[in-house]
């Protein structure tokens, strides 16, 4: 467990969060450019001092009142936004930069480990130089695991990379909670990246933490400033269920609803993490068994919000059996006409999902 | 003409022991006042920065002037001297030292400045994640990234002390052996009419300065001397 409270002030901006984040996973510090995210990353890092605040990593106190570990005696690891590698050494010295700066009792991630899981062994004789952004961060990622952080902060470590670069990087990304253990705290503006990589979500606001949740719910949620348009949809999380052989389908399964997709060539009971698009899902009020939507899914409503659109509203469903919420985009006059209301039973037409790991 | 070889020689010698003597102690205290000076925000900064690169602009009897004065016996650092048995420094090596140190003070601190500067700071928090405390950080992140501005530093420092005339001859006098230096040797030769010897030693200087500073520009392909942060009078 994460806690921090965290205040303080410089100029016009003022920080204010009082959180707690769990450490098994990756949590997802989101906002705008500006809403305080990487202020409050740098103070988890110590890079950054707010006065009386409290920073508490499983238990341990890394800020409390006056006292302040400073960040070389915290067992953190960051990645910044640029690599920032070290000119001055090869890619080799630079993973090893913090690990050898560890006692040999301390080095729960070998440098081996540190090298595989990034990708970086045809990397290691070079200099710094000559390495691509994606490299170079692929690198830099490496260097912060060596340290075996007890929490790795990552501070928007795609934003600099262009979209070839990010899907280089991005499945790296992925696996690393999975493979190291290691409670990722990753701070992002773009809600692609914090759709496909994060279980908790803190979203952060004008220096505040606004909301904080699962990753499904909180993107659900209609209450909230999340980004709207052509980004609303939820993240579900589950597994295949079955495979269609003979059309090359498979059944994803999330908590009360299951997806009817093109089979993305896993075993069934492979862990999956899907993205539903509000804009991808219709109402209707019975089922359509003329229709060619596979993916038709009983649910209530729960709640109906403006769009940014003044034509479109969305609306958060929760699929039957207490399961997942869902999205759906309508048009105004389509709302009235159903005369969709909060406790209703809808079909949810699902016209695509998006599968993302 | 084997007496005037014997006595250039010995003012060579001489030039070359002070430069490398001012360089190595203006490294060694230069280094972490330019890292203060780079990382500050006291609102001492501006007027030491300014105290720094006074020799810039200052005629160097101005300097060797009032460094005279403090140094003599009626000075407070020449009083200090004294009361500790080191005697006045005046007319002296050592005295030498001290005056030419202020003298090519910006020459190494603003190059190794400019370098910390450029650095930002970054790297050194990048070290800081990476467990270095700071004596790490600035041994090994810091010193290295900023190689070529100490290199630069070093080598400005040591050819400014070589071309200096003013001070020394203000603070040293032109004492064979213990302050005379190439360029006082050269006065007495022009003073003494002796224009070959002259010439010998001009042309010496000439030729390793202009090495210097092409090699200092060849360092920095782009951007100029100005642009490091030190200027030749």
């Amino acid at each position: 467990m994460i806690e921090a409270t965290l205040a303080l002030s410089r100029g016009a901006f003022t920080l204010d969060v009082a959180l707690s984040l769990p450490t098994d996973g990756v949590s997802a510090l989101f906002g705008p450019s500006g809403c305080g995210k990487t202020t409050l990353l740098r103070c988890l890092a110590g890079l950054e001092r707010a006065p009386g605040g409290r920073v508490v990593v499983d238990g341990q106190a890394w800020q409390d009142g006056a006292a302040f570990v400073p960040t070389h005696r915290r067992a953190v690891g960051v990645v910044f936004q640029e690599a920032s590698l070290f000119e001055h050494l090869d890619v080799r010295a630079n993973v090893a930069f913090g690990w050898k700066r560890l006692a040999p009792d301390q080095r729960r991630i070998s440098l081996d480990d540190a090298i595989a899981w990034t990708g970086i062994e045809p990397l290691l004789a070079r200099s710094t130089h000559g390495l691509s952004g994606g490299e170079r961060q692929r690198v830099a990622i490496a260097r912060a695991l060596a340290v075996s952080p007890r929490l790795l902060l990552m501070d928007e470590p795609l934003a600099a990379l262009d979209a070839a670069r990010k899907a280089e990087i991005l499945p790296a990304i992925e696996r690393l909670h999975a493979l190291s253990g290691i409670a990722i705290v990753y701070v992002s503006h773009a809600i692609a990246e914090v759709a496909r990589l994060a279980d908790h979500v803190v979203l952060m606001d004008a220096g505040r933490a606004v909301a904080a949740g699962p990753v499904g719910e909180l993107l659900s949620r209609l209450d909230l400033p999340l980004p709207p348009g052509e980004d609303a949809g939820v993240v579900l999380q589950g597994e295949v269920g079955a495979l269609d052989a003979p059309f090359h389908m498979a059944r994803l399964d999330v908590p009360g609803a299951a997806f009817w997709t093109r089979d993305p060539a896993l075993p069934v009971g492979h862990r999956i993490r899907l993205r539903v698009l509000a804009r991808d899902v219709s109402l209707s009020l019975a089922a359509q068994p003329d229709s060619s939507i596979v993916n038709q899914i009983p649910a209530t409503v729960e709640a109906i919000a403006d769009d940014t659109h003044p034509s479109q509203v969305l609306v958060r469903l929760r699929t039957h059996a207490g399961g997942s919420a869902l999205l759906a985009r309508v048009t105004r006059r389509s709302a009235q006409a159903l005369a969709l209301a909060p406790g209703m039973a809808v079909w949810a037409m699902v016209k695509s999902v998006a599968l993302l790991d | 003409m084997d007496a005037d070889w014997a006595a250039d020689l010995q003012a060579v010698a001489l030039t070359l022991k002070l430069a490398g003597v001012v360089t190595l102690a203006l490294l060694v205290l230069g280094t972490p006042l330019a890292w203060w000076l780079a990382h500050t925000r006291s609102r001492w900064k501006a007027p030491l920065s300014a105290l720094v690169a006074l020799p810039l602009v200052l005629p160097p009897t101005v300097l060797g002037f009032y460094l005279l004065m403090l140094m003599g016996p009626h000075g407070l650092v020449g009083q200090a001297t004294q009361a500790l048995g080191i005697g006045l420094l005046p007319f002296t090596f050592a005295g030498l030292v001290v005056a030419s140190m202020l003298y090519s003070m910006p020459f190494v601190v603003q190059p190794i400045q400019t370098a910390f500067e450029a650095i930002g700071a970054r790297p050194l928090e990048a070290a800081a994640t990476l467990r270095a405390g700071p004596w790490e950080r600035f041994v090994h992140v810091a010193l290295p990234l900023a190689r070529r501005g100490v290199l630069t530093a070093a080598v400005l420092g040591f050819a400014h002390t070589v071309g200096e005339f003013g001070v020394v001859l203000m603070i040293g006098g032109n004492i064979p052996g213990a302050t005379r230096v190439i360029s006082t040797q050269l006065y007495s030769h022009v003073e003494a009419l002796e224009y070959p010897a002259a010439h010998r030693l001009a042309a010496m200087l000439l030729a390793f300065s202009f090495a210097v500073l092409l090699w200092v520009y060849r360092l920095r392909t782009r951007g100029s001397l100005l642009a490091t942060g030190a200027t030749t009078p």
